[in-house]
């Protein structure tokens, strides 16, 4: 733990060293952080990483995949995700490579409950598809990717405990933000596909039941 | 002169909030009590001098900040010197009918920023200013400051009023607010602040 602060200590100074100051007259010194980027990424995701409903919803982050989180970092700087957003999702999420492995390291770590926020009425017919799939419409079941517990591994994201209108919106509309950089070793083309084959019912019975999944 | 001036508009305003204090306590008089607000804070609730503009305001902000002022959580100065007696005998019911009132008056910008740093504003309105952890304000304000839920709307409130507020966190001021917004607006500098008062109080 002490490395992993030591280490971001040294990437945030570097980080305020590349940035711009975009108003410029700073007359006092950057009084954020003491010196990491989590506090930065708490402000949005939640002191604890368990997400925010602001106007956008901000998902949840802790206990994610580390690999997952740095992949999606890096997406967001290279503009193959998001890119159609009112925010500069590139510049907002614009850690460099050594900051990304810390803040991933930090999330992985936390575990605070759920938000919930799922219809309570759709969690069983959400599991039932998590767990069996839809072979009719060529729905695999999430589970065998995401696990049983939907904590994912490696680069394929923990669901478990992410808030409902953040799945909803991801499943909904996976190729307007997702799976653009297919040519570039990007796993969430993988989901096109599938998203594609879900009803908006089974979509929202997945996001409820995994929005309660601790 | 000015200060003359100042010193009846406070005195009128202590004197109104003494007033306010008798508050309604049932629904049906909401009309009477929404009355004990627009004495300061207009009639139409656009807000004046001080008092800040509550036309448009989201309901839930409303009553979040009012439990506030009851509970002395919100604790600068006009708080306490203006809103601590006037909310002092606010029923629950009262509160929210008087939240729900104000959030559906149309909100008319105040216009009374420097536009000079209307743009610098609304960079670090989009996109914040990620080099000194200064978070986006539209991830969470929406892309027209309009607010949703307990979150408030910015847009079109007065610059004086945005100045004062966002100072305030970082003078240590209501410090219980919910976070992230006493951390957040405790980074920023003064000429950030100015400049993001300023372009938000051009906003329709």
């Amino acid at each position: 733990m002490k490395v992993i602060s030591l280490q971001s200590a040294l990437l945030a100074i570097a980080f305020v060293a590349a940035g711009h100051a975009v108003a410029g007259n700073r007359s006092t010194a950057p009084r954020g952080g003491g010196g990491s980027k989590v506090e930065f990424c708490e402000d949005c995701h939640g002191l604890s990483g368990q997400g925010y409903r602001g106007y956008l919803t901000m998902p949840r982050l802790a206990g994610q995949q580390p690999e997952y989180i740095e992949n999606q970092l890096r997406n967001f700087a290279e503009r193959s995700r998001d890119r159609d957003i009112f925010i500069n999702m590139s510049r907002v999420h614009g850690l460099s490579p050594e900051m990304r492995s810390a803040v991933a390291a930090h999330f992985r770590g936390l575990d605070p409950a759920p938000v919930g926020g799922g219809p309570r009425n759709l969690v069983a017919t959400g599991q039932k598809i998590f767990e069996e799939g839809i072979p009719e419409a060529n729905v695999p079941a999430c589970s065998a990717c995401h696990g049983p517990d939907a904590k994912g591994q490696a680069t394929i994201p923990r669901l478990a405990g992410q808030l409902y209108p953040y799945t909803v919106k991801q499943l909904s509309g996976w190729s307007k933000e997702r799976g653009q950089a297919a040519a570039k070793d990007d796993t969430t083309a993988v989901m096109t596909s599938i998203s594609h084959n879900l009803t908006a019912p089974q979509i929202d019975a997945i996001a409820a039941y995994l929005s309660y999944l601790r | 002169m000015k200060a003359r001036i100042m010193r009846l508009i406070g005195l009128t305003m202590a004197v109104l909030a003494i007033v306010s204090c008798a508050g309604a306590s049932s629904a049906g008089d909401v009309e009477s009590a929404s009355r004990n607000c627009t004495w300061c804070h207009g009639t139409l609730g656009h807000g004046y001098t001080i008092a800040p503009r509550l036309a448009g305001q989201r309901h839930e902000y409303i009553m979040d900040q009012l439990y506030d002022f009851r509970t002395h959580a919100r604790d600068n100065p006009f708080s306490q010197q203006y809103m601590w007696g006037a909310t002092a005998n606010l029923g629950p019911q009262t509160a929210r009918d008087l939240a729900a009132y104000f959030s559906t008056l149309p909100p008319t910008p105040a216009n009374d920023g420097d536009r000079a740093l209307a743009e610098i504003g609304r960079e670090i309105f989009l996109e914040g200013i990620p080099e000194y952890d200064i978070a986006s304000c539209a991830a969470c304000h929406g892309p027209n400051a309009e607010g949703i839920g307990q979150i408030p709307r910015l847009g079109g409130l007065s610059y004086s009023y945005l100045k004062r507020r966002l100072a305030q966190w970082g003078e240590g001021y209501h410090v219980a607010a919910e976070p992230p917004m006493p951390r957040i607006a405790s980074r920023l500098a003064p000429n950030e602040i100015a400049a993001l008062a300023s372009y938000l109080s051009f906003i329709q």
